[in-house]
This record gives C-alpha cells, sequence and structure tokens, in this order.
C-alpha cells in the first residue's frame, strides 16, 4: 500500500487491522532473551561511543532557562571536557521557547537541534495551534521536530485524522525532519503499537519515538523492539528507512547497550547509526561517560568527575 | 439342547427358532469371512479368523473421531441407554446361565461408567499453575483403537468394554462365551453405540490376539482375558513393536470390587497445551 | 554489524576430577572390573574426564543398595522425604553456575541455555517433587498410595541434569529407591549430582549412579530386583526395553522420540511465530525430543514466513558453548553429528533444497550450522524421521483440515504447535492433534506442574505435575 494524502484513505484502517498481530508473551520474552546479551571489552567501548552520539540530550522542564539550556548546549558538544576524544550528542531536545538560545549555543558544532511541539506533551490543541508552534520552532533554528500523534483520536479509531496531521506537521516542518512520538504508554497493546508505527511512517515521519517522557511507562525494550520490526518492515516494503527514538527512562549504560543489541539483531546494521537512531534522555549521558571512563582508565569513576548539566 | 434354545419358551407343539451366533463388527452381525464356525454348548459359533480382526479394526478405526467426538453428555446417555437395554434382556442372560445378581452387577456397572463420562476430565485433568504468563491445562484423550481380550463372565466383559468406550475409544473385543458376548453385542446394538464403537469377535482369542498385539493401528492392547502368563508376554512384546498402551492380566481379577480410575486411565492420553496470556 | 567481543564464562567454577568411579550405597568407587570410558567436551573434543564402565556386578551391587535402602526410606514420614528433597532443590541452586558450566562444557550446549533453562528447571522440578512427599494421599490416587521399590532410569544425553530431576524427583518423592544411568556422552552431571546426595546427606542406597554405555543401561532394565523402568531416549531403545520389560510385570514409563509438527497460520502474529519456530528447532542444537522439526506454514503467507526465517537465523550465532552470547553450541557427539549429516544428505538428494546461513563454524568439535530444507513433502525422510539436531523441514499446507491432517500423519505424537490469533481455530486445532504437549503461540516451554510425554510411539506415561507421580505409585 501506497499512502501519500489523506484522500483515499478508505483503506487506511484495514490496512492497520491487517497487520500481523503482536504477542504480547512472546514479543517480551525475545525483548529480555536478547537483554541477556554480553557486550565486553572493545565492543562495549564502540558501543558506549555510539550511544553518546546517539544522544538526544533533553530537557523538558517549566523551569527550563536559558542559562540552563546554554549550559545543556555546552554539555552537547563537549560531553567529557576532560576526555577530547569523547564524541558529541547526536542532538538537544527542548521546548519551542528555549529553540532560539539553543539555536545561538550550538552554532557550528554539527549538534541537531530538536524541539518538541505541536502541543507538547497531550497534542490536547487545535491542528493550527500545532502548525504554528511547528512553525516558529522551526523559524527559529530548529532542524528537528519531534510531535505529538493525538491519542484520543487513534484510540477512537479516528486513523484519518491522526494521518492528516501528521501530514500536516509534516508539511510545516519544511526542511527539518520529523520524529512522531506515539506515546507508546497510552495504547495500550502492542498491536496498537505497531498500528501506530505503520500509520505515522506512512504519513511522513522520518522518525518514530515511543514516549514524551511525561507518562508512567515510558520506553521499554519490547515496544522498542516492536517499533524496529515495524521500521525493518516498511524499509521491506516501501525502500524508505525511518529512525527510532525510544525515549524516557533509559538511564544507565547498561540499558542503552541492550538498545543497541535490539537495533543489533533485529532492524540490523542500518540503524546502528545516529541518523536512524536516537536515545531521548538526560541522565543517561553522565552513565555513559562513568562507564567510558572507566574502560579508559581500568578504574571505576565517581558522579563528582562529571559535570552535572 | 443348544444354548440357542435355552433362551426361548418351549412349547410342545411348536418347532423353535434358534438363534444364530455370529459376529458384531461394525455395528453389523456378519459371519467370519472365513467361513468357519465351532461349537460351543451346541450352537455353530463362528470362529473369528485374522481378517476378521483386521475387519474389525477398520471399523473401530472409521469410528473412533466421531465417537470421540459427541459430547461427554452423549457418551454417557448412551452408556446408560445399554444399562436399560441390558436391565430389559436379563431373562436372556440368565437362561444363558448368568446368574441374575451378576447381571445386575452389570447393568450397575453400566450405569457407575456411564456417570464417568463427564466427569474423568475433571478428576484427572485440570488447570497447572506453571511459572509464568500462560495459560496451561491439561485434559484427557481417548487413546484410540482398543484391542481387548476379555475376561469370560459378563460382569467381566462389561467391566473392561465399558471404561474403554465411555472416554471416547473403540474397542476390538476378543471375547470368551460366544453365547454371552453376542447377547451382549445385541443389546448394544439396540442402544445407540453407534456401529463399529464395539466389535466382538469370537473364537480362539490365541489366534487372533497376536494379529491385534502387533497391528499397527491398534493404539492399546487390554489383556486382561489372558489366562497363559507365556502368551500374555508374547501379546506384550508383540504390542512394543508400535508401543501400545497394555493392560496386564490380573490388573482386574476380583470384578465385584471397586474397579478405580486406572480402566478409563490406562486408555487415556493427557494432552498438554499452553497458550500465552497477554493483550 | 555490531561485533560482540567473546564473552567467555569462567571455566574455573566447576572443579572436574580426573576420574570417576560410581555412586553406589553413598559411596563412589571404581568398577568390578576396572572397565573406563573418557567423556569429552563435544566443542572442543578435549577429554573430561575418564568415567567407570558399570559392568553386571556393579549394577548388581547398585541395585542391591537401593534394595536395601527401600524400606527405611519409604517408612519414612513423607514430610520428611520432602525435607531432603527440599536440600537437593536448595543445594542445586546455590551451585548452579557450577552446574550450568559442567553441564555446557559435557553436553555442548549453550551456557545461556544450561543457565538459564537446564539449571532452574531442574531446582523447579525438586522443589515441585518436594511438595508431594507428603501430600500423596490427595493425588488422586486412592487414599494410601504405595511406592513400588527400586527403579531402573536411563536417560539421555541432551539435557542430562533435567531429565535426572524428571526422573529422580518423583521417584523419591512417592518413596521408591533408584539406580540411574546417565547417557554415556554425558555422565559427569549425574555424578555431580551424586555429591549434591551427599551434601544433603541423603540415605546410602536412596540415589544411586551408574554410569555406561547401553549394555550397561540394558542389564540395568532387565534386573529381576527392579520393579520399575522409566526411560528417556529414542524409540527405537524404547521398543527394545518394552520388549524386554514385557512380561515381568515391572512397570514402565517411556518418553520417546518425536517429529513435530509446527503449524503457522496466515493469521498468526508472524514476528513471534519466526521466534517460535527458530525456538522450535534450534533450541538445544535441536537435541529435543518435542523439537518442533516439521514446519508446516500456510502457503499464502510461506513465501514471507521463510523469508522473516531466514533473516532471523542469519543472526544466530553459532560456537563456543561456554560464551554468553552463543546461541547454538556443539552437536553432542560425533555419532549424532554423522547422523544428522547422513539425513540432511538424504534431504538434499531426495530434492528438497537446503539453506543455511553463512557462518563459520570451528575447526575443532562437532558442529553443524542451522539448516532448512524447504520444498519438502511428507514423503521425504526428513519429514519423517527424527533428525534430532538443527534442521527443519518446511511444508505448506492449505486449510486447518490439511494441516491437521499432515501433522498427525506420523508415528509419533510427542508435541505440535499452533501459531493463529483466532481463539477458536487454536482451540479447534489443539483439539484434533494426536500429541501430548500443544504449544499455541509459544513453542518449548517447560514447568514441573505441566505434564510432559507422548502419544503412540512417543511413549507412554507422563512425566511433571500431578500426573507424574502415577508411574511411582502402585
Amino acid at each position: 500500500m501506497t499512502v501519500t494524502a489523506s484522500a483515499g484513505l478508505s483503506d487506511l484502517r484495514s490496512f492497520l487491522h491487517g497487520l500481523p498481530g503482536v504477542d504480547k508473551v512472546g514479543v517480551e520474552a525475545r525483548a529480555a532473551a536478547l537483554a541477556t546479551r554480553s557486550v565486553k571489552a572493545t565492543s562495549k567501548a564502540t558501543a558506549i561511543d555510539l550511544a553518546i552520539r546517539m544522544v538526544d540530550l533533553t530537557t523538558l522542564e517549566g523551569a527550563d532557562t536559558p542559562g540552563k539550556v546554554r549550559a545543556l548546549c555546552a554539555k552537547a558538544r563537549r560531553p567529557d571536557p576532560a576526555d577530547p576524544s569523547c564524541p558529541p550528542v547526536a542532538a538537544i531536545c527542548v521546548y519551542p521557547a528555549m529553540v532560539g538560545v539553543a539555536s545561538a549555543a550550538l552554532a557550528g558544532s554539527g549538534v541537531h537541534l530538536a524541539s518538541v511541539a505541536t502541543a507538547f506533551p497531550s497534542g490536547q490543541a487545535p491542528l493550527e495551534v500545532k502548525l504554528a508552534d511547528t512553525r516558529e520552532a522551526v523559524a527559529a533554528g530548529a532542524d528537528e521536530i519531534d510531535m505529538v500523534i493525538s491519542r484520543g483520536a487513534f484510540l477512537a479509531g479516528d486513523y484519518n485524522r491522526v494521518f492528516d496531521e501528521i501530514a500536516a506537521v509534516k508539511d510545516a516542518c519544511g526542511g527539518a525532519h520529523l520524529k512522531v512520538i506515539l506515546e507508546t504508554g497510552e495504547l495500550g497493546t502492542y498491536d496498537n503499537i505497531r498500528r501506530a508505527s505503520w500509520l505515522a511512517m506512512l504519513a511522513g515521519a522520518d522518525f518514530i519515538k515511543t514516549s514524551t517522557g511525561k507518562v508512567a511507562v515510558n520506553a521499554t525494550l519490547p515496544i522498542t523492539l516492536v517499533m524496529l520490526e515495524a521500521v525493518r518492515d516498511f524499509r521491506e516494503r516501501h525502500g524508505r528507512v525511518i529512525g527510532v527514538k525510544p525515549a524516557g527512562g533509559i538511564k544507565t549504560t547498561k540499558d542503552a547497550i541492550k538498545y543497541l543489541v535490539l537495533i543489533n539483531e533485529t532492524a540490523g546494521d542500518d540503524w546502528l547509526h545516529p541518523d536512524r537512531f536516537r536515545f531521548g534522555a538526560s541522565s543517561l549521558l553522565n552513565d555513559l561517560l562513568m562507564q567510558r571512563t572507566k574502560l579508559t582508565t581500568g578504574h571505576y569513576a565517581g558522579p563528582d568527575y562529571f559535570t552535572l548539566d | 439342547m443348544p444354548k440357542s434354545s435355552k433362551v426361548l419358551e418351549s412349547g410342545p407343539s411348536r418347532l423353535t427358532v434358534r438363534k444364530t451366533y455370529k459376529l458384531y463388527i461394525g455395528g453389523k452381525f456378519p459371519r467370519s469371512e472365513s467361513g468357519r464356525t465351532y461349537v460351543v454348548d451346541g450352537d455353530n459359533v463362528a470362529l473369528a479368523s485374522r481378517k476378521d480382526a483386521r475387519d474389525a479394526v477398520l471399523a473401530a478405526r472409521a469410528a473412533q473421531p466421531k465417537w470421540a467426538g459427541t459430547t461427554a453428555y452423549n457418551r454417557g446417555q448412551v452408556l446408560y441407554r445399554v444399562a436399560e437395554m441390558l436391565e430389559a434382556r436379563r431373562g436372556e442372560f440368565t437362561a444363558l446361565g448368568v446368574p441374575g445378581s451378576e447381571v445386575h452387577a452389570a447393568v450397575d456397572r453400566l450405569v457407575w461408567y456411564a456417570g464417568w463420562s463427564d466427569k474423568i476430565a475433571q478428576v484427572t485433568g485440570g488447570a497447572n499453575p506453571v511459572a509464568g504468563p500462560f495459560f496451561n491445562i491439561s485434559a484427557p484423550e481417548p487413546t484410540g483403537v482398543v484391542a481387548v481380550v476379555a475376561p469370560a463372565s459378563l460382569l467381566g466383559l462389561v467391566s473392561v468394554v465399558a471404561p474403554a468406550i465411555v472416554t471416547g475409544n473403540t474397542v476390538v473385543v476378543l471375547a470368551a462365551g460366544p453365547q454371552v458376548a453376542i447377547t451382549l453385542a445385541e443389546v448394544l446394538a439396540t442402544s445407540d453405540v453407534p456401529g463399529g464403537v464395539v466389535n466382538l469377535l469370537t473364537g480362539r482369542y490365541a489366534e487372533t490376539a497376536p494379529w491385534l498385539a502387533s497391528h499397527d493401528d491398534v493404539n492399546a492392547l487390554d489383556l486382561t482375558g489372558v489366562e497363559h502368563p507365556e502368551l500374555a508376554a508374547e501379546l506384550e512384546r508383540a504390542a512394543a513393536g508400535t508401543l501400545k498402551r497394555v493392560i496386564r492380566p490380573g490388573a482386574a481379577t476380583d470384578f465385584t470390587a471397586d474397579p478405580g480410575l486406572r480402566p478409563m486411565t490406562a486408555l487415556l492420553e493427557t494432552k498438554t497445551v499452553w497458550h500465552p496470556k497477554g493483550y | 554489524m555490531f561485533e560482540y567481543a567473546p564473552a567467555p564464562e569462567s571455566r574455573s567454577v566447576v572443579d572436574i576430577a580426573g576420574s570417576y568411579g560410581l555412586f553406589i550405597d553413598g559411596e563412589f568407587d571404581g568398577g568390578k572390573d576396572g572397565n573406563v570410558f573418557k567423556t569429552v567436551n563435544p566443542a572442543t573434543e578435549e577429554v573430561l574426564a575418564e568415567v567407570t564402565s558399570a559392568g553386571s556386578e556393579d549394577v548388581d551391587r547398585a541395585v542391591a543398595a537401593a534394595r536395601r535402602a527401600f524400606g527405611p526410606w519409604s517408612s519414612l514420614p513423607g514430610a520428611e522425604r520432602a525435607k531432603y528433597l527440599f536440600r537437593i532443590a536448595r543445594i542445586i541452586q546455590e551451585r548452579s553456575r557450577e552446574l550450568a558450566v559442567l553441564e555446557s562444557l559435557d553436553n555442548g550446549k549453550p551456557i545461556r541455555e544450561s543457565r538459564d533453562v537446564d539449571l532452574p528447571l531442574v531446582a523447579a522440578h525438586f522443589f515441585y517433587y518436594a511438595g508431594w512427599a507428603d501430600k500423596l494421599a490427595y493425588a488422586g490416587f486412592g487414599p494410601d498410595p504405595r511406592p513400588l521399590g527400586v527403579a531402573a532410569q536411563v536417560i539421555p544425553w541432551n539435557f542430562p541434569l533435567l531429565m535426572l530431576a524428571w526422573k529422580v524427583a518423583p521417584a523419591l518423592a512417592t518413596g521408591n529407591t533408584v539406580v540411574l544411568k546417565p547417557a554415556e556422552t554425558t555422565p559427569l552431571s549425574a555424578l555431580f549430582f551424586a555429591d549434591v546426595c551427599r551434601q544433603a546427606d541423603l540415605p546410602p542406597g536412596v540415589v544411586n549412579i551408574v554410569t555406561g554405555a547401553g549394555d550397561t543401561g540394558a542389564y540395568l532394565v532387565q534386573h529381576p530386583d527392579v520393579n520399575k523402568v522409566a526411560f528417556t531416549g529414542s524409540t527405537e531403545v524404547g521398543r527394545e526395553i518394552a520388549r524386554t520389560v514385557a512380561g515381568t510385570g515391572k512397570r514402565l514409563t517411556l518418553e520417546l522420540g518425536g517429529k513435530a509438527a509446527n503449524i503457522v497460520f496466515d493469521d498468526a502474529p508472524i514476528d513471534q511465530a519466526v521466534e517460535g519456530i527458530v525456538n522450535g528447532i534450534f533450541f538445544n542444537q535441536g537435541h529435543v525430543c518435542c523439537a518442533g522439526s516439521r514446519l508446516l506454514v500456510q502457503e499464502s503467507i510461506a513465501e514471507e514466513l521463510l523469508a522473516s526465517l531466514k533473516r532471523r537465523m542469519a543472526t544466530l550465532r553459532v560456537g563456543d558453548p561456554l560464551d554468553k552470547n552463543t546461541d547454538i553450541g556443539a552437536i553432542n557427539s560425533a555419532a549424532q553429528l554423522a547422523r544428522i549429516s547422513e539425513l540432511s544428505e538424504i534431504g538434499a538428494a531426495e530434492g528438497a533444497e537446503r539453506w543455511s546461513p553463512a557462518c563459520s563454524l570451528p575447526d575443532r568439535g562437532f558442529w553443524f550450522a542451522p539448516t532448512i530444507f524447504t520444498g519438502v513433502t511428507q514423503a521425504h525422510r526428513i519429514a519423517r524421521e527424527e533428525i534430532f539436531g538443527p534442521v527443519l523441514s518446511v511444508l505448506t499446507f492449505r486449510t486447518p483440515e490439511e494441516a491437521v491432517a499432515k501433522a498427525n500423519n506420523t508415528p509419533y505424537g510427542l508435541s505440535a504447535g499452533i501459531w493463529s490469533e483466532k481463539g477458536s481455530r487454536i482451540l479447534a486445532v489443539a483439539d484434533r492433534l494426536r500429541a501430548g504437549v500443544v504449544w499455541a503461540n509459544t513453542f518449548n516451554k517447560f514447568d514441573p506442574a505441566s505434564p510432559f510425554g507422548g502419544y503412540k510411539e512417543s511413549g507412554y506415561g507422563r512425566e511433571g505435575g500431578r500426573h507424574g507421580l502415577e508411574a511411582y505409585l502402585a
């Protein structure tokens, strides 16, 4: 099925409901089995650097200030001031109001600037507001937009509305990359996660993202596994590679490596790249840095030796 | 006087019409394909051949899926109907020399087994509390076609046939006491027992039993009626060829005692089904 | 590709002696005739230990020890027997790392499986049956069920310690004593279990371990003072044992071969079905009697499913069993490797199409790449005979009726799989499959509470659960 616009979407529902089901116990068992992979020594060092390069260093608080955002941008450019060999992160992720500050702070760094938009995190606003939100963020310098889908519309079965909103936001993005947040913790079933993934990809998403980080269940391994299967199958059918971004709750190097293993053994090589996979995280970065230092120095690191931002 | 005449009221002015004792296969009463008979208590009785045994297995196999597929409630009703018919024909059996009390015991045994039809699965099966998010249930199923060397008495015969069929198996029975056995076949034939569920062969089991013991399409072998240990061992060895379930002689000797569950469970397979539980 | 560096489990947690005697009457001793054999690590062909080959006199001594122990053991209060079994379960948990490494060394199975599947199930099995020992009157086998006496138990090499647990735990819980013979190629974990029994202060003679080859096993099952024979292994040997036991009155349970159909309908949860297929046939190198060795896939999705399966197979990691990332370890023996190779060559010669992912196999040891055959029909030998290796035969079907007919078209009847999202179809198909274990939307799951065993030539009797007690009770 090739869908380019909401016209002629009468079969969207039948397409989404015709996708193979996901057995909860099976997918969770598979994710748990992959989580037992033991990644040591040189492969661990490679994994840590890759994971750092995949981080969307995020601050999404009501208390965010220009000072806080500038500090975070500095950290994004040079995560470990003591070690110049440490790569920068993939992107900074902030609210639209902070895009201008971040844009200035990141200038020339190569670090991408992502802005949440579309009435993040609930998405409960008129479409025009969401589009304006998006346009302004892009105008202020964001080259990546993290939008939320209307979960209410999705759960009500109004797939065309969800599709049209994504397509409209994609249009509003212009040249910016669009990450579509499914808010998987609110979708209730893995079947819905698979359907929402396809819906977002068909509507023009460049990335599908698990969560806002603002609900009880954020990224999990099995949820990400289902989404990786979706992008893998989408490429098989449409030839286009869509990225995946788990967000929320990924705090340790051990967690991050489990995600890399998941990519490695599900979607494959092509997703082991910051253009195709991101971690939406904040505290994860310092743990990656501590583990990285442990590998280079041979002894355990302490939190006082890493910046707090 | 042949046994066939004993069951009839005789009068001075009329020549009685005697019964011909033939085999019972697939719900019909054929002669032996071999054309052979032998004389038992004055009657010419069909002497079953290995080919009759083969035909009986075919009939039993053909009837088995449908019989197993009927509801347990229905199988119980059919067995109860057999009990009713046996009760009604009590006189025929006593005339053949079966003590009246034994006929009663046989009727009661049938009623007992009739009631088991929709309970045995509950007693022997159930949910298994496995350590994981799985629905897991074990339930008994019939093993399939059972070849039976039956004991000579009516109560013995009923006591080996009833547990086999109430659980959904079909049987090929090598019966001792041909007149009693075939009279029981007539009871079965008039009791809504579908043709082929019970097949009765008369003759010399030492001749036919080895063919059933080695038959690839027989699932279980009940040797309750085998008197000679050497023959029983030989039959058990033959049964090993396809790993048939074997009920050895001596498992039940006192047919008046409570049979317990083993006559049924020995002819049941336990199937365990797993399914994940998750939205 | 993101390569994982080697992550070997440490061998140092297990201390294998140079040689082992027999465990009879609570003591290790050498055999009477001094015959020994070597057990090797199938992944390297390195000799692990010399093991005693038990002769007839040794088996006689073991049976006599079990007979002497039977009286006191069977008259112990059930609650006391239970406590011994609980102790054994606990010691196994505490030594599980050691035993897992040992099992992988002697058997060739990946440490991930011995660590995450075998050992947890072994401990769980002893825990489960421990609890039965003082509750037998409630098990549904009459108010006063009695033990049989001395049980002769012969187990295979595919799950050495787990099969021991399946045999020993219910036998001991019900008050029987045992003489157990582990497989010739995997004797070590049973000998370590003997040490566990000693640690638990189990009375001498309650468990006796005699090592040896087929002759030792044959002598054991023929022994006139044995009351019960329990065997897990090939259908051929099972048949022989059934013949041997005929006429003796010994109780017999057999858990034999299989050729399970794993049926995938067009509405299956495809990704999980692919995992189930992989787990069904490549778990434990396919050395599994209930392996899903015949894939029956609905023709309408066959192409798509096979593409997914092949893609998934390309990620299987074959190699060092002690590496924590290994999915497929070594074939257990040269003889088994020869049989797998032979049947695979026959499959190709009979016209089926053979495929394996690219994978480099170690130079030493016994290895076989995961393999599938497509274009297989019921007439092919690889669709009928148990290969007992990582080889999958793929057949197609059009309707549920045809799937059931093909699934049942075998003398075996141990297990089967069904993949579909439609409840009523699953239940109807499960009803009609002639197999003792049916996994629907899952495969190769085991639990001490779940009865396991086959229909038809896959054997008789059940192991596990309440049902598993029956084999050891009069």
